[in-house]
């Protein structure tokens, strides 16, 4: 009757408990509710989470022209014909300045604002917060078609910047090539700063207002105190939190395909609208050829949730330290 | 709350006090920034107000001439936004119920018992925790295909509900873990199965964290973007409400008025919640993250 229960602590002191380590067949036949509540999970994680996972890497090495017909095994040909690709390449490297200049942007902008946000001093704090994270909430979609409007060459954003004086003639920034990358980035950080701000405020709220005071009693300015105090209390945050947007960063589809759909000219193109034009898009779908992308797309961001978690662990030795 | 009083009751008399120099400028600056966080907002109402000559003509003018109400009405009917936002709504409540009775499940076993394949389990959680949608998409479709879902609502709800998510399971075995065990104790002692136990005293006392995960969930599945589009591309009846957006841009590229107020149907549900629940909303992802 409370055998479920004692089994709650470690394992060997119930097994000890029981006089005897018990077999696993009995465990499992015991515990079969257990598997029963986790059955929904294993069951849908399974097939829609790692089925896609390995899946892929075999759709990788497929000629594969569409869903309805059955693909062809020629090996290593999609990686080759990806590595000798100029598009695939423009498509990586785009998604690579996104992500180095927009995270440190989101990043940074939302803890100067978080400081500024967490000051006894300043007011309206709930309201700017609020202010600040609605466009958090609105669809992604929705928000790239409105902004194709407030960028148009006589929308909103043209005409202000002519009108201060900013540049000399109306100019439409998602529409030229030298810029639309860089219009997708704004838009990007505009609609997701206030999530980073919320994690900031909640990083914040862990230093205690005594740390506050004993700096301001040792005379410390703002700047020293941020320098000194703040700062180095704030580094594995700093890691969680760039890590969180990194991968963000990867999952700009929704935004970038309706804003710039990848152009013009393929200037703004991501590796998501890449894998998307090439397995959705083209007339003759290349389902193994945009998987192959899809796949190498996928060792980038473990690449870089790799070297973050290291960051983490880095960053975590160093405070247990001092 | 005692802490909003409170800094406003000192920043009255820092008011009376006259701020400092310093101080003027950071909410001079703060509201210049917050100005450029809701003008878009602004834009798009009065735009949805106006015919559509006069969005471009009139300069940065937000008020309309007349408020041109016939743009809902238009973006409603005739382009088929009422089909999409029915859509959305079915998928939407559809993911949030299996992602809430799905995680609860699991995370109530994972936060509280010993079982084989536990570890097993968590290891796989944490491998495929930040695999990026672009990456499973083309398998996924597949799946749904193969199961002859694709073009119908149960195959969106399962496209985006049934895989990953692990964030609300590891949410509900965080909290599960910390309730007593004298808690099924007891109700053992009454008699009361595995079952009666988790769905009569375990899932209500978890009602912060169903809150939480509803929340997150509808968020996401209200505004996700590529698998609804790549599951309605040859059956426009089952569009949602983002995907419906950029066909209107595809279909009828200056009908600018109709798309503004098209956009502000679409955002409606979601800012009304956040407005409603705005400090849970930030709770939830403030929690989620210290987690």
């Amino acid at each position: 009757m409370t055998t479920t229960i004692r089994r709650r602590e470690r394992p060997s002191v119930a097994a000890s408990r029981d006089g005897g380590r018990r077999g696993l067949l009995s465990r499992l036949r015991q515990d079969w509710w257990i598997y029963l509540f986790l059955l929904p999970t294993v069951l849908g994680y399974g097939a829609y989470t790692v089925y896609p996972l390995l899946a892929s890497w075999w759709f990788a090495f497929l000629d594969w022209p569409g869903f309805a017909t059955a693909g062809t095994f020629v090996g290593v040909e999609n990686f080759e014909r990806l590595i000798g690709d100029d598009l695939f390449w423009n498509a990586f490297w785009n998604s690579i300045v996104f992500l180095v200049f927009a995270v440190p942007l989101r990043v940074g902008l939302a803890l100067v604002l978080a400081l500024v946000l967490n000051r006894k001093k300043t007011p309206f704090k709930g309201f700017f917060r609020t202010l600040f994270f609605l466009p958090v909430v609105t669809t992604g979609a929705i928000v790239g078609v409105v902004f194709t409007l407030l960028l148009d060459a006589s929308g909103p954003v043209s005409l202000a910047l002519v009108w201060s004086g900013l540049i000399d003639s109306p100019a439409n920034f998602a529409a030229n090539a030298g810029t639309s990358l860089y219009a997708g980035i704004a838009v990007w950080v505009w609609k997701w700063l206030g999530i980073t701000l919320i994690y900031w405020l909640a990083a914040l709220q862990t230093i205690p207002q005594v740390v506050h005071e004993a700096a301001m009693i040792d005379g410390a300015g703002a700047w020293a105190e941020f320098r000194h105090v703040t700062m180095p209390l704030l580094v594995p945050f700093l890691v969680i939190i760039t890590l969180i947007d990194t991968v963000a960063a990867f999952n700009v589809f929704d935004l970038m395909q309706t804003l710039t759909g990848g152009g013009p000219s393929f200037s703004s193109e991501v590796i998501e609208i890449f894998i998307f034009r090439t397995a959705f898009q083209a007339t003759v779908p290349q389902l193994g050829y945009a998987s192959a992308a899809a796949v190498l797309f996928g060792l980038l961001t473990m690449a870089f949730a790799i070297a973050q978690a290291l960051g983490m662990r880095w960053a975590r030795g160093r405070t247990g330290a001092a | 709350m005692t802490a909003a009083t409170r800094t406003g009751v000192t920043w009255r008399a820092r008011l009376f006090r006259r701020p400092s120099p310093g101080q003027v400028v950071t909410v001079v600056l703060l509201l210049v920034l917050g100005g450029l966080w809701i003008y878009p907002f602004a834009w798009l109402v009065s735009a949805s107000l106006k015919s559509s000559p006069e969005i471009f003509g009139r300069g940065l003018d937000l008020l309309p001439e007349q408020p041109v109400w016939e743009n809902y009405a238009r973006a409603w009917t005739e382009v088929g936004f009422a089909t999409y936002f029915v859509n959305t709504l079915v998928i939407t409540v559809g993911t949030v119920l299996l992602v809430v009775v799905r995680s609860a499940l699991a995370g109530y076993v994972l936060g509280r018992y010993d079982f084989a394949g536990k570890k097993l389990l968590i290891g796989v959680f944490l491998v495929t925790f930040f695999l990026p949608e672009g990456y499973t998409i083309i398998p996924i479709t597949q799946l749904t295909d193969q199961l002859s879902l694709l073009n119908t609502h149960a195959g969106v709800i399962l496209g985006l509900g049934a895989g990953g998510q692990i964030a609300s399971t590891l949410l509900y075995a965080g909290y599960f873990r910390r309730l007593p065990k004298e808690l099924e104790e007891t109700a053992r002692l009454d008699g009361a199965g595995h079952f009666t136990i988790f769905f009569r005293v375990m899932l209500p006392l978890a009602w912060p964290i169903t809150a939480t995960v509803v929340i997150l969930t509808f968020l996401y599945a209200w505004n996700v973007y590529l698998l609804p589009l790549v599951f309605t591309l040859s059956e426009p009846g089952l569009r949602t409400l983002a995907v419906g957006m950029t066909v209107f841009v595809g279909e009828r590229g200056t009908d600018w008025s109709g798309m503004a107020a098209a956009a502000v149907i679409s955002l409606i549900p979601v800012i009304a919640v956040f407005v409603v629940l705005q400090r849970k909303f930030v709770d939830s992802i403030a929690g989620a993250v210290k987690q």
